[in-house]
């Protein structure tokens, strides 16, 4: 089978088994959270928790309850790693260093997952289980909670209710992401990923060389980092380990694992928000964006200038071999249009244009289909500010949802749509301006400005990825791309959260003839055009000076 | 219908005459004041870079740093134009209303006591702006109204054309829907006493002059929410702009043996470029246009005849989901009038003609009126003046009771006449002892049947059961082409519905002939409160007219409450927009003129975004291509040299607030039709228009701007 036969076949069953379970995934973590009554399961933890489970909260209180959760959150993994040393189940690891240790605990609880070290030598199995893989679950959770609660707002009429965060999150976090972790772990063991509590494992090399094999509860990471759009894996080198991911079957799994619960959560807002048909119209804006990106990635790689990527007909530096350019420019393209950040390849190593392409799909916003949860709200503020533009045009008052967007929604999504390319750019442009950063580039010029702007893009959208030569473990980068994270996952949720409150405020309007159809073809297309024009032109500056320039030349 | 009696210049007329933009002028420098620009943060940005890139040229002077910061502060300039010229227009109309304003002396009544006969009694010599609300004043034939008032004795035929610009003169007397007369108005004839209603400097005449010079703007909802966007805009661009300036160092340093040029140096970007970047890419074209808009948008409204007491209102009547429309004026021409009597077995017709005068001669309504005239063409029936009938008690008609008549006492009994809406007068039958005659339903049936409106007359002689003597036939006629008006509202999403006082068969029968959504049969000024109060807790907007007192708390609770000129005091207080020509008709003009509103700014918006495709072609090739040839291909539109390519981008986003004013002041072309044909043809014309026509635009400028020598 040739490359591009190849990459058709993965992409077309890619599709086909995301559109078959669009309606169930959807509809079941629809039933998750709307469900009336607690079972003994969730009432057991809520009496533990000290939570009242049928008592709504407030925007304001949800917030609150977000912002302490994920306080909690980082405390607790930072201690965590300092005190590893004196912790059972470290496999000899000291405690970690605190600028990295904070990083981490940032990265983590943000569900960014940027690994600035090394797993299988810095964080041992207690670290990786209690610490690292708790948070591949609660904080994937948390944005699935933000998400349902934005909707909500859409949904509710005349009230100040947006629902319970602890309901919200225990509920997710059971009957969402265990299960279908657990499914899936059973399913990447079957496909040969490591799962074992041994210790690690001396092996003689065929050179006669000793090579010690670091072991652990791969297959149950590797479900839920995918799962849970987190992204931060065992291993250093990621997905591209032959323990976290050894086959093609497995590479499947995995990116079809980092795209269910994005491409099903339209349809929890079609369900939620009484009309199937806008759960669609969303669906479809981020397929059109994920189907043109993912084709620019795998066709800059397949057909790739340069004499050896001539030679063998592809650009395979930094790609595995067992999973060639077709399954390496998917899994790459996956990881970057949701905020998931595992890798199977090397980015660093992808052809400027097509390098180019995963910055862009993180600057987006990572809309489509984005993080988990994330990806909805992200894309629904956006449709908010296309549907203001656009709604005008009708001679109305813009409405969304049968919701009037008025000057407090419009702040809050103008804020919203602020937040993350200010990280970026004011990140980036400091840490330009200090000349010792200029050493954690690996390469000169252009392209050691894309692996700058990459970090950068990765870590105010939560990705996690890097352009793997940047040198990111350095006090200044550990402190800033945190900085970057942590507002980048906060600030965005206050605000979606506060959006989520003005909007339940209102009573609905009646849609009529009049009304702005928000489920149509020529809307999706607006939303793609606004997402490109308003979101994606606004790095152009960088984007020529780096990976264009470095394409061009 | 009339039009303005003042010579505004028509929308669309002589816009790019320059004579008009020169004679704006003095006022685009003086809104150069940055605490004036402020308050647009789009343009007070662009005035920022035109104060830094006259410092940059002063220091280091070139015929590039000239031609961009000469081009800056046009774009200013020119955003202030089109504001200026907005509010000219609307300055020459307050102008020649300031003309009726003539200092007027009013003659105030010495005791104060409206029941005078004649004109011949004291009064004193006040100026007018000292009147204060409640003052009675005496005005005689020749003598101008001092303030807006009702009138409280007398009958007067009034000259209007000041402010309605309509030249025939209308009667206002006292009582009734016809009493209220406006400041600065002239009386033709006879005398009238005037209670003044508004405080000086309140009166309609004031707040029509305020409004259209634009002294009492103050953003809208919509404009606020428009605002925030376009200043999260700006700031993005901003730092979009501020942050490129460190990667372009790093990149020269990077290829240090890229020569310096006026646009890339080892300092970066020079401060001149960037400044053209960003103006460019911000949203100039919406931002200088957004406040001539909201302008014009009142402007049209004024121009027919309409005085909104705000631009909430305007922006409202563009949300309209229900129009409660009047039948009487709004759907059927002008008033019903009695077409025949129809009389009960046994009863003359001569006699139902004589009791139906008599109980008409105390309804006022036009209807009321008709029934008189008729009895007098078709029965030579004499009118008798109310004075003539000794021992006669009159029973007003009114909009609770529904019914008129007389009480008259003769030889110490008491006859009393009765005429109404069919219900009432039944009703009053039977709580008179009386059995109304079987008859009666049948001829109620078969005038409303046939779309006609019945008036029940009934009699009640002291000691005797009351009797119904017949019917009287009120004829309606169904306007032209109302029925494609409703259709069209229909297809835009927004219901109509008829209030009317005639019974619901009859109300039936001329729904469906004129084609409207809904009727209310039997209104009652509590019915039609109680309808917009279900339709505004389903989130709907309403809007209405009317003129009556009674309408009053309707109007006031209508989120758009046109009142008619011709109406009370009480009635264009409560309403939020007043019709000078009280054309009910015009209530759905006026949903177009908010409609139009929106979807000029809606379109603006789009075109300014999407034009920012082609400047970042223009300027990022032209900023780098220094350094990395390769980003060349970049340069889709080959432009001639970075200098003449920034030169040209800079000088479209100008041009194009001068070319697109003429479209700020008229509106974007509205043709009634649902949201998604309108999106469709808008997003065509303005999103693709917008992405497509700066390559042509920059592209042709560079061909010109190529030619100046140290350009290409």
């Amino acid at each position: 089978m040739s490359e591009t036969t190849a990459g058709v076949v993965f992409i077309a069953a890619m599709i086909a088994a995301l559109a078959a379970t669009y309606r169930p995934l959807g509809d079941h973590i629809f039933r998750v959270v709307t469900r009336e009554r607690h079972n003994r399961v969730e009432r057991g933890l809520y009496k533990a928790m000290g939570v009242r489970p049928d008592a709504e909260q407030r925007w304001t209180g949800y917030a609150r309850s977000v912002l302490a959760f994920s306080a909690l959150s980082l405390v607790l993994l930072y201690l965590l790693q300092r005190l590893q040393g004196s912790l059972p189940l470290g496999n000899g690891f000291g405690g970690v260093e605190p600028g990295l240790a904070w990083n981490t605990a940032v990265s983590f609880t943000t569900n960014t997952n940027w690994q600035a070290y090394s797993g299988e030598s810095t964080m041992g199995i207690v670290v990786q289980a209690a610490g690292l893989s708790v948070q591949n679950f609660v904080s994937a959770a948390v944005g699935i909670a933000v998400a349902v609660a934005l909707v909500r707002g859409f949904a509710r009429k005349a009230t100040d209710k947006l629902g319970n965060f602890w309901v919200d999150l225990t509920r997710v976090t059971l009957w969402v992401l265990l299960p279908i972790a657990s499914v899936a772990a059973v399913a990447l063991v079957a496909g040969g990923v490591v799962q074992n509590l041994a210790d690690f494992t001396t092996a003689q090399t065929a050179t006669g060389g000793d090579q010690t094999l670091t072991g652990g509860l791969i297959a149950t990471q590797e479900a839920i980092k995918n799962l849970g759009t987190n992204g931060g894996g065992p291993f250093n080198a990621n997905a591209s380990h032959p323990f976290e991911n050894p086959t093609s079957w497995t590479n499947f799994i995995l990116v079809y694992l980092i795209l269910c619960i994005p491409f099903s959560m339209p349809r929890v807002f079609g369900r939620m928000a009484g009309d199937d048909r806008q759960g669609y119209a969303i669906a479809a804006v981020m397929g059109v964006i994920a189907i043109v990106s993912t084709g620019l990635v795998v066709g800059f790689e397949s057909f790739a200038n340069g004499t050896v990527p001539q030679a063998v007909a592809a650009a395979m530096e930094g790609k595995e071999v067992r999973f060639g350019v077709a399954d390496s420019g998917v899994f790459a393209a996956a990881t970057t249009l949701t905020s998931t950040g595992s890798v199977n390849s090397f980015h660093d190593s992808f052809t400027s244009f097509g390098g180019g392409v995963l910055m862009l799909n993180m600057m987006l916003g990572e809309v489509a289909p984005g993080g988990v949860g994330a990806g909805l709200y992200g894309l629904l503020v956006l449709a908010v500010i296309t549907v203001f533009i656009a709604g005008l045009m009708v001679g109305r008052t813009p409405e969304y949802l049968r919701k009037k967007i008025g000057a407090r929604e419009i702040k809050l999504a103008s804020l919203y749509f602020l937040v993350t390319p200010a990280l970026l750019l004011i990140g980036l442009a400091a840490s330009l301006a200090v000349p010792a950063n200029l050493e954690s580039m690996q390469d000169s010029g252009p392209h050691g400005l894309s692996e700058m702007v990459y970090a950068f893009a990765s870590a105010s959208n939560n990705n996690g990825s890097a352009f793997a030569g940047f040198g990111a473990n350095t006090p200044w980068f550990n402190t800033v791309l945190g900085l970057c994270m942590l507002f980048g996952r906060l600030l965005p949720i206050v605000l979606v959260l506060a959006l989520a409150g003005s909007l339940a405020k209102q009573r609905p309007v009646p849609a009529t003839a009049g009304t702005f159809p928000t489920h149509k073809p020529l809307f999706v297309g607006m939303v793609v055009g606004v997402t490109i024009v308003l979101v994606a032109l606004t790095f152009l500056p960088v984007l020529a000076l780096g990976p264009l320039a470095d394409g061009l030349q | 219908m009339s039009s303005m009696a003042t010579v505004a210049p028509k929308a669309g007329n002589g816009l790019l005459d320059p004579k008009q933009w020169a004679k704006s002028a003095p006022a685009a420098l003086r809104k150069l004041d940055p605490r004036l620009m402020w308050r647009n943060p789009v343009m007070f940005i662009v005035e920022l870079g035109a104060v830094f890139t006259t410092a940059l040229a002063l220091a280091d002077p070139s015929l590039f740093a000239w031609t961009i910061t000469v081009w800056l502060w046009l774009t200013v300039l020119f955003a202030n134009a089109a504001e200026a010229i907005a509010e000219d227009r609307g300055k020459a109309q307050a102008d020649s209303l300031r003309k009726a304003k003539t200092d007027t002396l009013a003659r105030r009544l010495a005791d104060q006591d409206p029941d005078i006969d004649s004109p011949r009694v004291a009064t004193v010599e006040v100026p007018a702006p000292d009147l204060r609300r409640g003052d009675l004043v005496l005005v005689e034939a020749g003598q101008t109204i001092p303030g807006d008032g009702d009138v409280v004795t007398g009958i007067a035929s009034v000259d209007e054309s000041a402010i309605t610009g309509e030249s025939a003169p209308v009667i206002r007397e006292s009582g009734g829907d016809r009493c209220a007369v406006m400041g600065g108005t002239r009386v033709l004839s006879d005398w009238i006493v005037v209670r003044i209603t508004a405080e000086p400097g309140k009166s309609f005449l004031d707040r029509m002059i305020a409004l259209v010079e634009g002294s009492e703007r103050r953003k809208t909802p919509n404009e606020i929410a428009l605002n925030i966007l376009l200043a999260a805009m700006t700031i993005i661009f901003v730092l979009a702009v501020v942050t490129m300036q460190p990667a372009a160092i790093f990149s020269k340093d990077h290829m240090a043996a890229a020569p310096d040029t006026a646009v890339l140096d080892g300092n970066g970007v020079t401060g001149i470029v960037l400044v053209s970047l960003l103006v460019c890419l911000i949203p100039t074209t919406i931002g200088a246009l957004l406040s001539a808009i909201g302008i014009a948008g009142m402007d049209r409204l004024v121009q027919r005849n309409v005085l909104a007491m705000s631009g909430r209102a305007v922006e409202a009547a563009g949300d309209v989901d229900t129009l409660l429309l009047d039948k009487t004026g709004t759907v059927t021409y002008g008033n019903r009038r009695a077409s025949s009597f129809l009389a009960v077995p046994g009863i003359g017709a001569r006699a139902l003609a004589d009791a139906a005068q008599l109980s008409s001669l105390a309804d006022e309504t036009p209807e009321g009126r008709s029934v008189v005239v008729y009895a007098k063409e078709a029965y030579g029936l004499r009118e008798r003046p109310k004075g003539e009938l000794a021992g006669a008690t009159w029973v007003e008609f009114t909009a609770q009771t529904r019914m008129s008549g007389v009480d008259i006492e003769e030889h110490g009994s008491v006859h009393r006449v009765r005429k109404g809406a069919a219900a009432s007068v039944i009703a009053w039958v039977r709580a008179n002892g009386g059995d109304p005659n079987p008859r009666v339903d049948d001829l109620v049936d078969q005038v409303s049947r046939e779309g006609g409106t019945p008036l029940v007359v009934a009699e009640h002689q002291e000691g005797e059961p009351a009797r119904v003597l017949g019917v009287v036939y009120l004829k309606d006629v169904v306007k032209e082409g109302m029925a494609e008006r409703f259709a069209l509202l229909r297809s835009m999403g927004i219901r109509t519905v008829m209030v009317t006082g005639d019974n619901p068969r009859t109300a039936k029968a001329i729904a469906a002939e004129a084609g409207v959504d809904d009727f209310l049969a039997e209104a009652k000024p509590e019915d039609k409160m109680a309808l917009i109060k279900r339709e505004q807790e389903a989130g709907r907007m309403v809007a209405m007219t009317g003129d009556g007192t009674n309408d009053a708390p309707a109007l006031a609770a209508a989120d758009v409450g046109v009142a008619m000129n011709t109406g009370t005091s009480a009635a264009k207080e409560a309403g939020n927009m007043i019709d000078l020509d009280s054309d009910p008709t015009k209530l759905i003009e006026i949903v177009g003129i908010g409609k139009q509103l929106l979807m000029t700014r809606g379109a603006l918006t789009t075109f300014s975004i999407a034009n920012d495709i082609a400047k970042y072609f223009a300027i990022i090739p032209a900023i780098f291509a220094v350094i990395y040839p390769g980003l060349d291909a970049l340069n889709i539109m080959r432009l001639a040299s970075p200098e003449s390519a920034i030169v040209s981008a800079v000088v479209f986003n100008a041009i194009v607030i001068v070319a697109l004013v003429p479209l700020a002041l008229k509106g974007v072309a509205y043709r009634p039709g649902p949201a998604s044909s309108l999106l469709r043809r808008n997003l065509l014309v303005y999103g693709l228009g917008g992405i497509v026509t700066p390559f042509i635009g920059i592209k042709l400028i560079d061909l010109v701007v190529s030619l100046i020598p140290g350009m290409a």
